[in-house]
């Protein structure tokens, strides 16, 4: 195959920092490329240097052998390099084609000519089996119609090379699928293709050579016929990863979190949580399975007491907390590692320290009168650095410059090391590298061992399934179906996931 | 990085400075002596280096206020309302209440204080209770304010001799005691310094101050974790507002002596420069505070020997302004792209 796209020893420091050491690959024409690698590995550095969002120190980058300088997502583009982002670049309030429009720029004079863009954007629709309405509006679509639209934008670009950046991340597995055949279109097509991931299933079944990059140095380059899912993540972590959890048996006490025929609206105004129940008892791991969107989100905001519910109740430890301040929640014993660390979880722009003692300065321990005993304070924040294996240079450090895996693992650290007496843990391990998710699993099982009640929720199956004691399915706002682990299988969950519900013991003896 | 940070705005005065040049060179008059005039008004004689630390203190006062409400991550734009509010408490309780100098003088400060905090508290809870952007009621407020003096001294508390809507002057125990004889520089000077110190402690080291600077930094997190942020938007405004009332304060205890229209020469305003250019830290407050300061007073030399009006100051204090807010745009766009790997 030749060589369409090379990239040459490129290297990128951000001051002390490598975050890519001499890296080369070169990725033929039809060729599907991985790029797999932990948070922090040097994939969306090396990405934005590709698509000339941030300039390398050093190397260079060659198309069909001739050395070109990608300075801007322009330069990029009209090499025929598009990027999708994890985040779209799409404008919501306006209509795809308004979109597509939007990018391209051979406008004839001051008018558009929107006839033709449409039936363009038909015509790769269904070149593709896109199934894109160009009139629709993009806040309308689903978030997997919406990466469509992106991919659609790259076609229309005349686009050789696209760059997918972890683009399963956001689908369900049927959007999944659908993506999976976009992709073997383009290679039919002689396009190439840089998928990103940190999912291996996914990378050994999409990916026609795999690079696996660690600390900013490519330390492997595979076919994927040669090599297999463990060689792969032993690679990527350095060394080989169980991703078995070992659990004591369970011995449930009390129950501590119950919830009854909850209803709560979502942001947009209807009903997101449907009359949902469920109790978590102390010394379990409780875990909601389901397809993001399912109305988790709102459940747990309104468990938090950071939103409204409308009717139902909820209680902890006895005590009734529907619609209660979020503060009171939590001087219950309740723990929260939030769906959106970035927003929610840390203070993107303050230091480690500062991140950690979010509880710690209410403590009157912490406290000299009016005062923070800031030395008591940044011993008890080394203490769960050092305990929780935080990588960071120092305290002080602002919590941005930090990966992903060690900014979740701040806040692993800082909501169990409270000692909760309820955990709810959403998504713990969402965007976060192999290493740390063992490390985050052990720690949830840990303080189920020590008696903490945990609700888990998670669109990951091997995680529920790992975790675990009882599982509950959660669809469009209900609790579909409950099980006991023992009793779940992948396929059972995935039928309560699709939202086909279980057959009455009647149906059973029928059956 | 860290050098930097101190660096910049000292870089974008320097550069102010220089591009003011050349505006002052257009104008026809040379630089070297209009700045040589400046600085001679600012620190030539004893009256002059009091009449520069004079406009200092306010300065600080007005400095602080943006400060302590953008720590808490609120834009007030009504520091020259909340100074005018605080201003008219304070000259009500200084006119009309007798009391000795060691009461009356901290009772007026509180009158003012109080003043000021209650018409930034307004804010703060139109703010949690409507949603109603701080930055559109502030200005608003300083209207109210500002014609709401303006009723009260050419009314209520017109002085009865004399025609200028103005107040009767303040009872003599209420007059700050002056630090140099015959200036009006006074204690108001050691109070801002005061001001200062607490300014710095409470944000470095009491709870209440990381509190703050948790729902500044970030509103959601700070809801997560259980922090009341409504109560703390209202009352970081208030604290803000009294900061402004204590700008008023000083006017009309240690300058005018009176409270009248005009009180204050839109120092509400430098306010949001000073807190800008000093990024918001106290020592930062006060050196540009200093800086505004001499510009202020020696300004008025500038107006005095030369042809050139006392715009030339406010083009400088605009060029200022305009290289450090350019500079901080830069930097947190490297800050994006360190985030990208």
């Amino acid at each position: 195959m030749a060589s369409m796209l090379e990239l040459k020893k490129i290297t990128k420091r951000y001051g002390a920092f490598c975050a890519n050491k001499e890296i080369s690959l070169s990725i033929g024409e039809g060729e599907v490329y991985c790029l797999l690698g932990e948070n922090g590995a040097g994939k969306s550095t090396l990405m934005n240097v590709l698509y000339g969002l941030t300039r390398p120190d050093d190397g260079d980058i060659l198309m069909d052998g001739q050395k070109v300088a990608i300075r801007s997502p322009k330069d990029a583009i009209q090499h025929g390099i598009v990027m999708v982002h994890q985040h779209f670049m799409l404008i919501p309030a306006l209509t795809v084609l308004e979109n597509i429009v939007l990018a391209t720029e051979e406008h004839k004079g001051v008018f558009v000519e929107k006839q033709q863009v449409s039936a363009r954007i038909r015509e790769i629709s269904e070149k593709y089996g896109f199934r894109i309405d160009p009139e629709a509006r993009v806040c309308d679509l689903s978030v997997g119609q919406q990466q469509r639209v992106e991919i659609v934008k790259a076609i229309y670009h005349q686009c050789r090379l696209l760059i997918l950046d972890e683009p399963t991340a956001v689908l369900t597995p049927r959007e999944t699928e659908e993506l999976y055949a976009i992709i073997e279109q383009f290679k039919k097509e002689h396009k190439s293709v840089i998928f990103i991931s940190h999912k291996l299933h996914e990378v050994m079944h999409i990916s026609d050579r795999i690079s696996v990059l660690r600390n900013g140095e490519n330390v492997a380059t595979l076919n994927k016929g040669d090599t297999n899912e463990s060689e792969l993540s032993a690679y990527m972590v350095g060394k080989p990863v169980d991703l078995a959890v070992e659990k004591a048996n369970i011995c449930p006490g009390e129950v501590v979190l119950k919830v009854g025929s909850l209803q709560v609206k979502s942001k947009k105004g209807n009903l997101a949580v449907k009359g949902l129940s469920l109790s978590v008892r102390s010394g379990e791991i409780y875990g909601i399975a389901g397809v993001d969107g399912n109305g988790q989100s709102e459940l747990i905001q309104a468990l938090t007491g950071l939103s409204r519910s409308e009717s139902g109740s909820v209680q902890i430890l006895a005590n009734d907390t529907t619609n209660t301040a979020p503060g009171r929640v939590l001087s219950l014993g309740v723990s929260h590692i939030p769906e959106d660390r970035q927003h929610m979880g840390i203070a993107m722009n303050q230091s480690l320290m500062n991140n950690l003692i979010l509880y710690d300065y209410r403590n009157p321990e912490y406290r000299k009168g009016c005062f923070l005993d800031w030395g008591k304070a940044r011993r008890h924040a080394q203490h769960l650095v050092e305990k929780y294996r935080v990588k960071a240079p120092s305290l002080n450090q602002n919590i941005s410059y930090l990966s992903g895996g060690n900014q979740q693992k701040a806040v692993v650290a800082r909501e169990l090391d409270k000692g909760p007496k309820l955990l709810l843990a959403v998504y713990p391990t969402r965007g976060v590298d192999i290493g740390a998710v063992e490390f985050i699993h052990k720690e949830i099982v840990k303080a189920r061992d020590n008696g903490c009640a945990v609700l888990l929720v998670s669109s990951e199956l091997d995680e529920i399934l790992v975790l675990s004691d009882r599982i509950g399915v959660i669809y469009e706002g209900t609790i579909i179906g409950e099980m006991n682990r023992e009793d779940a299988t992948v396929e059972k969950i995935g039928m309560y996931m699709a939202g086909i519900a279980d057959r009455t013991p009647e149906e059973k003896l029928e059956a | 990085m860290k050098v930097h940070r101190a660096v910049k705005p000292v870089l974008s005065i320097f550069l102010a400075l220089l591009i003011g040049a050349a505006v002052i060179l257009l104008l026809g008059e040379n630089p070297v002596t209009v700045y040589g005039v400046m600085f001679k008004g600012a620190f030539g004689s004893t009256n002059a280096l009091a009449g520069t630390l004079v406009k200092t203190t306010t300065m600080i006062f007005v400095g602080l206020s943006y400060g302590f409400a953008y720590k808490c991550g609120l834009v007030n734009i009504g520091i020259e309302g909340q100074l005018y509010m605080g201003g008219l408490l304070c000259s009500l309780t200084a006119i009309y209440i007798e009391l000795p100098p060691i009461i009356h003088i901290p009772l007026c400060l509180l009158a003012g204080f109080v003043g000021g905090a209650a018409w930034g508290a307004i804010v703060g809870f139109l703010k949690t209770r409507f949603r109603a952007s701080e930055m559109i009621t502030t200005v608003m407020m300083n209207y109210v304010a500002i014609f709401f003096v303006s009723y009260m001294v050419n009314g209520p508390i017109k002085a009865e001799k004399g025609t200028y809507p103005q107040s009767e002057p303040i009872l003599k125990s209420a007059e700050l005691p002056t630090l140099i004889p015959k200036t009006q520089l006074t204690i108001g000077f050691l109070i801002a310094i005061a001001a200062i110190v607490l300014y710095v402690l409470f944000w470095k080291k009491t709870a209440v101050g990381y509190e703050m600077e948790m729902v500044g930094s970030s509103e959601q997190v700070a809801r997560y974790a259980g922090i009341p942020v409504d109560k703390i938007a209202i009352w970081s405004m208030a604290v803000s507002g009294g900061l402004g009332g204590l700008a008023g304060c000083m006017e009309v205890l240690g300058v005018q002596h009176k409270i009248m229209e005009g009180l204050s020469a839109g120092y509400g305003f430098d306010g949001i420069a000073v807190s800008l250019l000093g990024n918001n830290g106290g020592i930062g407050i006060f050196l540009s505070s200093f800086l505004f300061g001499i510009m202020r007073y020696g300004g008025n030399a500038i107006q005095m020997f030369t042809k050139l009006s006392v715009a030339v100051i406010y083009i400088l204090q605009a060029l200022i302004i305009l290289l450090v807010v350019v500079d901080v745009f830069k930097r947190s766009k490297r800050r994006e792209q360190h985030v990208c790997h």
